[in-house]
């Protein structure tokens, strides 16, 4: 019988999407915002590697290398958007860009 | 009841919970890579050790640096320097240097128990991730460099100055 129920570590990995859930829904700064999708994919990555380990197949964290990459990817384009909206808007406030104009 | 896991969870919460409610970028950063250190522990008590290296080394060390050269890009000026170090007060720290203290205790001791057993299904080492991910999940490692070269191509096309160009 395993030491930690997969219960268990799939309920942190809950607990944690949540928490970033909340931050995207709370949080206007856009930067915080970004935080928060990183701490939402990662408990995707924690649910799978729990599920991986649980079943002793490597799946798992094959699945939480995907989840890296997309990560990588998704933070820099993010981050080069935030500089963008800065240089237009001076703010990082993200109600300032809800408007579809120039 | 294996009490390495839980304490790492309960850092891992509190410090997520630090990083949705600070108000100051820098130190909710400070928390998050706190965070993901918490999570990189649990990996390890779970019998990925290979998993617990990349998110150290990928999410607590280059993605997170890519956050604090934006937020310090975004402070320019003359008074960056003063911003800066209002930012970082000796008081600031003590938060994330508890937490951090914590799973430094709990690695030492789990390292230093001799017939350290991760779980009852056993550790999954880097040469079997390695086999899985240039095996059956070759295509999927193809599109994931892919997109990260897209990631590239995409980060430097928007991060240019439109400015630049016009003048």
């Amino acid at each position: 019988m395993p030491a930690v129920p997969m219960e268990h570590g799939l309920f942190l990995a809950a607990l944690l999407f949540a928490l970033g859930l909340i931050g995207v829904l709370v949080r206007r700064n856009v930067i915080f915002i970004l935080m928060s999708i990183e701490i939402m994919l990662n408990a995707a990555g924690l649910a799978f590697v729990v599920a991986g380990s649980r079943w002793a197949q490597v799946d798992g964290q094959v699945m939480f290398v995907f989840i890296l990459a997309v990560a990588a990817a998704e933070v820099s384009v993010g981050l080069a958007l935030v500089l963008q909206l800065y240089r237009h808007l001076q703010t990082l406030d993200i109600d300032a860009a809800s408007k579809m104009r120039g | 009841m294996d009490w390495f896991f839980y304490v790492a969870a309960i850092v891992a919460i509190a410090a997520t919970v630090m990083v949705i409610t600070r108000l100051n970028a820098v130190h909710a950063l400070l928390y998050l890579i706190v965070s993901l250190l918490a999570v990189a522990l649990i990996f390890f008590r779970l019998g990925a050790p290979f998993i617990a290296a990349l998110e150290v080394i990928t999410y607590a060390g280059a993605i997170m640096v890519l956050f604090l050269f934006v937020i310090m890009m975004l402070n320019l000026g003359p008074r960056s320097t003063e911003q800066e170090s209002s930012w970082l007060r000796p008081r600031m720290w003590l938060g994330p240097i508890t937490l951090t203290i914590i799973l430094l205790i709990e690695l030492i001791y789990m390292l230093s128990q001799s017939g350290y057993q991760p779980l009852a299904t056993g550790t999954i080492e880097a040469k079997q991730v390695g086999i899985g991910l240039f095996g059956p999940y070759l295509l999927g490692a193809e599109l994931a460099s892919m997109l990260l070269l897209a990631g590239v191509v995409g980060a430097y096309h928007l991060g240019r100055d439109s400015r630049e160009e016009r003048g």
